[in-house]
């Protein structure tokens, strides 16, 4: 975890994500995209973080990212996601979603398919009318479903011009989050400290289940599910707790973890090795929870002379085959408090980091403070 | 006050004509409003329109440079990191991390230089292109007046070690040399390159030597002739003694050591050794420190910095930093010749000599475009603790003072604002009222921008920034009405009267429609109902709802009944609830005791003796009372019903 590189782009950023890799393919993640926000001039970009067996003999920029290209974005870039290997979904603070194409050959980004006006408040004089904020996102080609500050959920299909579903006041308070828990099925959190689970198939606008935290209402922001483990959903609130549930039972989350001084702003469970988990937050840390088993070695992994071969393959087969046996290494309540190893992955606390995304052994995040910080050697 | 340092620079605005036209202006936390007014010089008002813009000034405009950004940002960082340091740490490992900062900051105005490099290299039309190497100008004559505080006030280096210093700082800022070294070393034949001599003249005045004597000898193997002298100057280069780092000898040795060299190349000159190479002999004059011979190589010195060092070098290398400013003074005087009059930079690296710190930070300020120089590099010399003597003569200390300009600038920018708040923390006693001046003029855009503000204010308690931020949110919910947001919004300000406010909105919508919206949020108050009476009343009524939906007709009527007999439920909408209790009344079992049925009848009978008080009769009005008339003979029927129900039921029980 020495090799991460940070790179100042005058330009807040909002949002980090890699370009999927096709499915299948041994290729590691290099393109990932940003959005900014709070600029003048805000804008969507693609960044390369170059080939690694190109190692620049001065030393030089060996592993920098380099923008390949970017587009204009009106307004704050809410949430971005990679709806396919070219195209990406922006959702934006005047409301607008917009679907941007990549050009590979010329390098260029242009948008494609919008939608203007997904998400707006009506007035209390019903003709006025105003943009609301879209917060946030999730793609399940052919289909994108976008949540906002005016509480709506919008079902589009990538073709059409008009959304296929809404759900008007789905929340009295404005929607954080979105993901799909499994197709039509998808999850929500809000300002109040609820999760909701929304059936497409069923009509009316009520939500299929509401879990929620006790009591106190603290706003949640963010929300993942586990890859393989469709009922355990991560949240992330303004407390900078994390809460882990299980949709399956019970309306309350299965564990709190105590982890953040301020708002967690994006939770990531690592798409190919679940019991790894990636936060972030505004008090300007990103955290790695590691819950697979507690390998005695692994403490000596985390000296920062690891430099034994032997150990980290020892390790890692370890890992491989211990995964098996532990399939919800995230439930076990009261064990695994004291399995989960958090290592801080920032070396300075700096302003807030907005977003993280992780994709096999590369982690990409972008901070208020106008770095976006690239590691290619998530567990080494 | 004092007197001014100089002329104050006029900024002229383009389209406003202020020899004919009065103007008007006002002053903002970072910048300025001006704009014309409609009276003329005369003082006579004019209709005849003039320039209809209003301009905004604005006064760090570096702030603005897209490249500088990344300034700020990155050192934003060493900023924070700086003010964390131990207090505890004292002597040598204070003073090392001290100047590891001072590196640091170094090192990104270098980072920004390279890149402002290239974009200037890359800029298509001329006027960006120029306007980009001004700013590598000024960047780099911050980088080099940084560099030299740094030697000279936080690293304080003593005499010997102060030299070398001095020479590493002349060779990072004269660094043409190492692209003519590539040039020269690239070509066929060396010592036949045209620019060879120059070459060696350059490597001879950094005290660059041993890449100096590499030169001769291709010199010398190219030409016996000269073969023979090049080796002895080349002997002179190799044996001239100098302190090197891990060396323990004393100064007085060295002192001594460097006297006999110095004696050896006199006589070598004296001897005509090199008499016939002109070159050659005029490089062993400058290593004799000859001022005449250096001043003749101006143009390789290219500034009277390079000259001082290089004569130090050669004549005085165990300097006292005491005697500085001394040799400084003379080499300025000798550099210009009477010819030209020192620059700005000129003056602030002749403070720097002097050391008068404050000196340096006032010609600093006046002459650079930007408060971010000023503000790190008086911040870090606070922290060397050369400064706390000095108090300006209005509010705070100068480190304060110019910390503050700095942040407003970062406040003035639309995006900057977030690193402006660390700077203001760290201002003892202006920082907070300036913070808390600043942060209620960002604009909130997004409720995730807000929920920054908010985050920020609530870590510093700023209790009366978090309330207003709450209530402009909540304001604007109602506006977009979202009523639930704008709820939660008033829970989390603490703030009663609007959620009264907003609670009567949610009842008036339950009257019109019939049914409540925002359940979700209603039905989870938990103790947040407490804030205010009215939002009690729309949780506990909503509490009713659903007991009654539930079934529970027992605890749903004594709830109903409670909410009015504890004055609770507003006046105006006992009527609602009176009539909520209707179907309670006519259903087959009974559910009101008789105890209950009078509480009842007495709140009807405080309701409709109180009616007839108000009101003017208009015939909507008496519509209204129609039916309001049929509703109180109907709840007056069902009472009785069922009391004599009640009476009959609970007379039979204790009978039984």
């Amino acid at each position: 975890m020495e090799e991460i590189y940070a790179k100042f782009v005058s330009q807040k950023i909002s949002k980090t994500r890699w370009r999927p890799v096709p499915s299948g393919s041994l290729q590691t993640a290099e393109t990932f995209a940003t959005g900014s926000w709070d600029n003048e001039e805000n804008y969507v970009s693609l960044w390369s973080i170059g080939d690694l067996g190109n190692l620049d003999s001065d030393g030089g920029f060996e592993g920098d990212h380099q923008l390949l290209c970017g587009s204009r974005h009106y307004g704050d870039v809410m949430d971005l996601q990679f709806f396919d290997q070219e195209r990406i979904v922006a959702a934006s603070s005047t409301g607008c979603v917009t679907v941007f194409l990549h050009h590979p050959n010329n390098q260029t980004l242009t948008a494609c398919q919008q939608w203007a006006t997904a998400h707006y408040h009506t007035g209390p004089g019903s003709p006025s009318w105003s943009c609301a904020p879209c917060t946030g996102v999730v793609c399940n080609n052919p289909e994108i479903v976008t949540v906002g500050e005016d509480g709506r959920i919008n079902l589009f299909r990538v073709d059409h011009k008009e959304a296929v579903r809404t759900i008007d006041n789905a929340d009295s308070s404005t929607l954080h989050a979105v993901t799909f828990l499994r197709t039509p099925e998808i999850l929500t959190v809000n300002s109040i400290g609820q999760l909701k689970i929304w059936d497409f198939r069923q009509q009316g606008n009520e939500p299929s289940q509401i879990l929620s935290l006790t009591g106190d209402r603290v706003p949640l922001h963010c929300v993942d599910r586990h890859p393989n483990q469709q009922h355990v959903v991560a949240t992330g609130g303004q407390d900078g707790m994390l809460s882990i549930w299980d949709v399956r039972q019970g309306t309350m989350p299965v564990s709190l973890l105590k982890a953040h001084e301020a708002e967690m702003w994006e939770v990531h469970f690592h798409p190919s090795n679940p019991d790894h988990l990636f936060t972030c937050s505004e008090d300007g840390s990103l955290w790695h929870w590691d819950a697979s088993t507690d390998v005695p070695e692994k403490s000596s992994l985390f000296h920062q002379g690891g430099r034994n071969s032997t150990f980290l393959s020892h390790s890692i087969s370890n890992q491989a085959s211990v995964h098996q046996s532990l399939i919800s290494s995230w439930l076990s309540t009261d064990p695994a408090k004291d399995r989960i190893e958090i290592t801080s992955l920032l070396p300075n606390r700096t302003l807030s980091v907005n977003s993280l995304d992780v994709l096999g052994p590369c982690l990409v995040c972008g901070t208020d403070a106008e770095a976006i910080y690239v590691t290619r050697q998530l567990f080494s | 006050m004092e007197e001014l340092d100089g002329e104050p620079v006029v900024t002229s605005i383009p389209g406003v004509n202020s020899k004919k036209k009065q103007m008007c202006f006002d002053w903002g936390p970072g910048e300025m409003l001006v704009c014309e007014t409609s009276f003329s010089k005369q003082g006579k008002s004019e209709t005849v329109p003039g320039c209809p813009f209003i301009f905004i000034i604005r006064k760090d405009i570096d702030v603005y440079s897209q490249i500088l950004r990344k300034l700020f940002n990155e050192s934003h960082g060493i900023f924070v990191g700086l003010q964390r340091m131990e207090e505890d740490l004292t002597g040598k490992s204070r003073k090392a991390q001290l100047v590891r900062v001072s590196k640091n900051y170094r090192s990104v105005i270098r980072a920004c230089m390279e890149e402002m490099h290239q974009v200037a290299i890359a800029a298509k039309d001329p006027a960006s292109g120029h306007q980009f190497s001004s700013q590598i100008s000024i960047l780099s004559a911050m980088e080099l007046i940084w560099n030299l505080c740094e030697i000279l006030f936080i690293e304080v280096a003593p005499a010997g070690p102060l030299l070398l210093h001095l020479l590493d700082w002349v060779r990072l800022h004269v660094c043409e040399v190492d692209s003519l070294l590539a040039d020269v070393l690239g070509s066929e034949s060396p010592s036949r390159h045209e620019s060879f001599w120059k070459l060696v003249t350059i490597l001879v005045l950094q005290g660059r030597l041993d890449e100096a004597r590499q030169m001769l000898s291709k010199e010398a193997d190219a030409s016996p002739t000269s073969a023979g002298m090049c080796r002895t100057l080349g002997d002179l280069m190799r044996t001239m003694p100098i302190l090197s780092p891990g060396n323990t000898q004393t100064l007085t040795e060295l002192e001594l050591k460097w006297q006999h060299w110095h004696e050896e190349c006199e006589r070598h000159l004296q001897d005509g050794t090199f008499a016939p190479s002109p070159h050659l002999e005029s490089l062993c004059k400058i290593m004799l420190g000859d001022e005449a011979a250096l001043l003749e190589q101006k143009e390789l010195l290219s500034n009277w910095y390079h000259f001082l060092v290089t004569r130090l070098l050669y004549s005085h290398p165990t300097v006292k930093p005491i005697d500085l400013h001394f040799y400084a003074q003379s080499s300025l005087d000798l550099f210009l010749g009477g010819e030209s009059s020192p620059e700005p930079l000129d003056n602030i690296l002749m403070a720097a000599f002097e050391f008068d710190i404050h000196q340096v930070i006032k010609e600093c300020s006046i002459a650079l475009s930007n408060w971010w120089f000023v503000a790190h590099l008086t911040d870090l010399l606070d922290h060397c603790k050369l400064l706390q003597s000095h108090n300006l003569y209005f509010g705070s200390n100068m480190r304060e003072f110019l910390l503050l300009e700095y942040a407003s600038g970062l406040f003035a920018h639309h995006s900057l604002w977030q690193l402006g708040v660390d700077y203001f923390d760290h201002c003892p006693e202006l920082g907070r009222v300036s913070l808390e001046m600043h942060i209620e003029r960002i604009p909130l855009s997004t409720e995730q921008k807000a929920l920054k503000v908010l985050r920020i204010c609530e870590q510093r308690q700023m209790t009366e920034q978090v309330r207003s931020i709450c209530k402009i949110l909540a304001m604007k919910a109602v506006r977009n009405n979202r009523l639930g947001s704008a709820l939660s919004w008033s829970i989390r300000a603490k703030d009663a009267a609007f959620a009264t406010l907003v609670s009567d909105r949610f009842l008036r919508d339950y009257c019109e429609r019939g049914c409540f919206s925002d359940l979700d949020l209603i039905d989870n108050l938990g103790p947040a109902m407490m804030l205010s009476d009215r939002l009690t009343f729309l949780g506990k009524y909503r509490e009713f709802h659903r007991l009654y939906g539930d079934k529970r007709f027992v605890d749903a009527a004594s709830l109903l009944l409670s909410l009015m007999t504890s004055q609770i439920a507003p006046r105006s909408f006992w009527m609602t609830l009176l009539t909520d209790a209707l179907p309670l009344l006519e259903q087959k079992q009974v559910i009101f005791s008789a105890d209950q049925t009078y509480e009842l009848l007495r709140c009807l009978e405080d309701l409709t003796s109180g009616r007839p008080a108000h009101g003017e009769p208009d015939p909507l009005q008496l519509q209204d009372d129609d039916i309001e008339t049929t509703k109180v003979e109907m709840l007056r029927l069902s009472l009785a019903r069922n009391l004599a129900r009640a009476i009959v039921k609970e007379g039979s029980l204790e009978g039984s």
